[in-house]
C-alpha cells in the first residue's frame, strides 16, 4: 500500500491539487491498482532489450512561415487566459 | 424504408437520384437529435448552422450537375476530441468546456474536402478515458438499446449517435477499445485502424503510441468508404504512414485461416456472449472458412501492461493543460505553482487525476524500470504474439467484449473493475494492429460484436471478410 505521503508527493509532481478527501481516495484506489500490477512479476524480461515502437524515423520540416498568419495568431490569443495586448501575462515566477 | 435509415452508398443514390437534397436530409437528423437527443444525450455540441451551410453547398454542386462524392451530403457526428475549426471542442473536461478549436483536424480537412456535414460533436469520457461514457464532465450518455444502460466508451457518444440514427456515421477515437466496445454495446460497425494508417493531428492526445482515429458506421461498406477517405499519410503527423492502394479484389470464405485464441474464451465471458461468438463462427465455418483455435499465451499481461503505459503516456500528454496558454484557470492564488495546482486541480475530473497520478508514479526514478520499462518489454512480447499466430493464420477473431452493455453506475466505484472491460480490445491497441468490431447477434436482448483482428494494414481483408459475414447472418 502506498503512503499518503507518496500520494501527495506524486499529485505534486504532476502539479495536481488534491483535497484530503481526494488524497486518501487515491491512496486506496492507486493501491488497488498497484497490486494488480504485480501480475507482471511473473513474466520474465531478464533477456529483453527495451525495442521500442517499430516504423519509427526522424520527420523534419521546412523552417518557414506556416499559413494562417495573423488570423491564427488571433484565435491563440482569444484563448489565453490573461494576457496584455500580445503577450501572455503569467503569476510571479520568482519571489520578489 | 425512412430518410434516416439510410447508409453511405444508399443516400449518394438518393442524392443523385434527386429522391432528396441533403438540406433536406440533413435538417431531418438534425430534427432527430432534437427529439432523440433528450433521452440519449449523446451529443454535447450540435453544428446546425455549419451543416445546413455545407448542405447548401452541396445542393449547389448536384444542382450544377457536377460530380459529388460518395461522402457528399452524408451527415456525420465527431467525437468532442477531434478538432473542427471554430467549435468548441471540450474532450469530455470542465479543463476545456470553454475552448474554440483553431484549427482542423486532417481528418476533417478531408471529410470536408469530400463535402462532408458535420451535425456536431459528441460525448466521451474525459480526455476519453474510460469504458462507459460516464467520466463526461457534462452528462452520461444512454444506449439506445437500453436506456438503463451505458453505451460503452470513450467513443460512447458516437456510436449510441449511430445507433439511435441521429448520424449516418461518427467518428471515435481507439486507445484501448474506444471506438470498438462501445460500437459493440450499441450494436454498430467501429474500425481502429492500424497504428499510423490514420493522422491524428488535431485529435486531442490521450496515449500517443496507442491512439488512432477511425470510423464507427452502420454497415461493413460505409465503415470502408470512410476509412478510405480519412487514411494515409500526413506531414503534420510524424507517426502517419502512405499505405498501399486499397484492393477490392472479393474475398471468399473457403480457404480463409481464421484463428481463434483460446484467452479470449476464459473465465469473466457472459455465456449468452460466447454463444452467439460460437454460433457465427460456426456459420462461417459451413462457409468453407478454416477455423483453427490458437494461443497468445501472454494475453494475460495485456490489462496490467496498458494501464501501465497509457497513463505513463497520459501524464506527460495532459501536462499542457497548466492554466496558462488555454483552457481553465485559475489565478486567484498568489504564484505560477498555485495557478497550475489549482488548474489541474479544478479542471480534471477523478479518472483523469487518477490516471495522471497512476502514470507518474510509474515514471517516477525508482520505479520507471519495475513500472514503465518492465511494461514495454511486455508489449513487446504481445507484439511478438500476435506476429507468430499471423504466421499460421490470416485473422484472428474474438468477441468484442466478454459482456454486454452493463447497467449506468455498475461500475463506475470501481476503477479496476471499469478497466477490465477493455479486457479484450487494448492487446490490439499495443500491438497496433487494425481490428474492427461488427455486430453478430444478441444476447438479453443486447447487441454482441465479433472482432476481426488483422495484420498490419490489412484494413481490405478485414472489410471484405466483414462484408461476407453481414451476409451470412442477416
Amino acid at each position: 500500500m502506498i503512503s499518503k505521503k507518496e500520494v501527495e508527493h506524486i499529485a505534486k509532481l504532476a502539479r495536481l491539487r488534491l483535497t484530503e478527501t481526494e488524497v486518501t481516495k487515491m491512496q486506496k484506489e492507486i493501491s488497488e491498482i498497484l497490486d494488480y500490477f504485480n501480475l507482471l512479476k511473473e513474466v520474465d524480461v531478464k533477456n529483453l532489450k527495451n525495442e521500442g515502437f517499430p516504423q519509427i524515423e526522424n520527420a523534419f520540416r521546412d523552417d518557414i512561415k506556416r499559413p494562417g498568419g495573423r488570423e491564427t495568431v488571433n484565435k491563440l490569443l482569444e484563448e489565453m487566459p490573461e494576457r496584455e495586448k500580445d503577450y501572455l501575462k503569467v503569476k510571479n515566477v520568482f519571489k520578489r | 424504408m425512412g430518410i434516416s435509415e439510410l447508409n453511405i452508398t444508399k443516400i449518394h443514390e438518393g442524392l443523385n437520384k434527386k429522391d432528396f437534397s441533403a438540406l433536406e436530409l440533413n435538417k431531418s437528423y438534425l430534427k432527430n437529435i432534437k427529439e432523440k437527443d433528450k433521452e440519449i444525450f449523446a451529443f454535447l455540441t450540435i453544428t446546425e448552422d455549419l451543416a445546413i451551410r455545407q448542405a447548401q453547398k452541396v445542393d449547389e454542386l448536384i444542382h450544377q450537375g457536377k460530380k459529388i462524392s460518395e461522402l457528399s451530403g452524408v451527415p456525420l457526428a465527431v467525437k468532442d476530441n477531434i478538432l473542427i475549426e471554430g467549435v468548441r471542442c471540450t474532450a469530455g473536461s470542465k479543463i476545456l468546456e470553454n475552448y474554440t478549436a483553431p484549427y482542423d483536424a486532417t481528418v476533417i480537412e478531408k471529410l470536408k474536402a469530400k463535402g462532408a456535414i458535420i451535425l456536431g460533436k459528441t460525448n466521451l469520457d474525459e480526455f476519453a478515458m474510460g469504458s462507459s461514457t460516464e467520466n463526461s464532465a457534462f452528462q452520461i450518455t444512454r444506449n439506445p438499446s437500453d436506456l438503463s444502460r451505458v453505451p460503452g466508451g470513450s467513443s460512447g457518444g458516437s456510436a449510441a449517435a449511430v445507433a439511435a440514427k441521429e448520424c449516418c456515421y461518427a467518428l471515435g477515437s481507439d486507445t484501448g477499445g474506444s471506438i470498438r466496445q462501445p460500437a459493440s454495446f450499441c450494436g454498430v460497425v467501429g474500425l481502429k485502424p492500424t497504428y499510423g494508417a490514420v493522422s491524428r493531428y488535431g485529435l486531442i492526445a490521450f496515449a500517443s503510441s496507442l491512439d488512432q482515429v477511425g470510423p464507427i458506421t452502420k454497415t461493413v461498406e460505409d465503415c470502408e468508404i470512410v476509412f478510405n477517405a480519412i487514411k494515409g499519410k500526413d506531414e503534420k503527423d510524424s507517426t502517419s504512414v502512405k499505405l498501399p492502394e486499397s484492393r477490392n479484389g472479393k474475398s471468399q470464405m473457403k480457404n480463409l485461416k481464421i484463428g481463434v485464441p483460446k484467452e479470449y474464451f476464459g473465465k469473466g465471458i457472459e455465456s449468452d456472449v460466447e454463444s452467439v461468438i460460437r454460433n457465427t463462427l460456426k456459420k462461417i465455418q459451413n462457409e468453407g472458412a478454416k477455423i483453427e483455435e490458437i494461443s497468445l499465451p501472454y494475453t494475460k499481461y495485456a490489462l496490467a501492461t496498458y494501464y501501465i503505459i497509457a497513463p505513463s503516456e497520459a501524464s506527460a500528454n495532459l501536462a499542457r493543460y497548466d492554466g496558462i496558454k488555454y483552457g481553465y484557470s485559475n489565478q486567484e492564488d498568489k504564484d505560477l505553482l498555485d495557478t497550475y495546482l489549482n488548474s489541474r486541480g479544478e479542471g480534471f475530473g477523478d479518472e483523469v487525476k487518477r490516471r495522471i497520478i497512476l502514470g507518474t508514479y510509474s515514471l517516477c526514478a525508482g520505479y520507471y524500470d519495475a513500472y514503465y520499462l518492465k511494461a514495454q518489454k511486455v508489449r513487446n512480447l504481445i507484439i511478438k504474439d500476435f506476429e507468430k499466430a499471423f504466421e499460421k493464420v490470416d485473422l484472428i477473431f474474438t468477441p468484442v467484449s466478454p459482456v454486454v452493455a452493463f447497467k449506468r453506475g455498475e461500475r463506475i466505484k470501481d476503477p479496476l473493475s471499469m478497466y477490465l472491460a477493455d479486457i479484450n480490445t487494448i492487446s490490439i491497441n499495443l500491438a497496433g494492429l487494425p481490428a474492427l468490431s461488427l455486430p453478430c447477434g444478441e444476447a438479453e436482448n443486447l447487441p454482441v460484436g465479433i472482432q476481426i483482428i488483422g495484420k498490419y494494414f490489412e484494413e481490405d481483408k478485414i472489410f471484405q471478410t466483414g462484408k461476407l459475414i453481414e451476409e451470412i447472418i442477416k
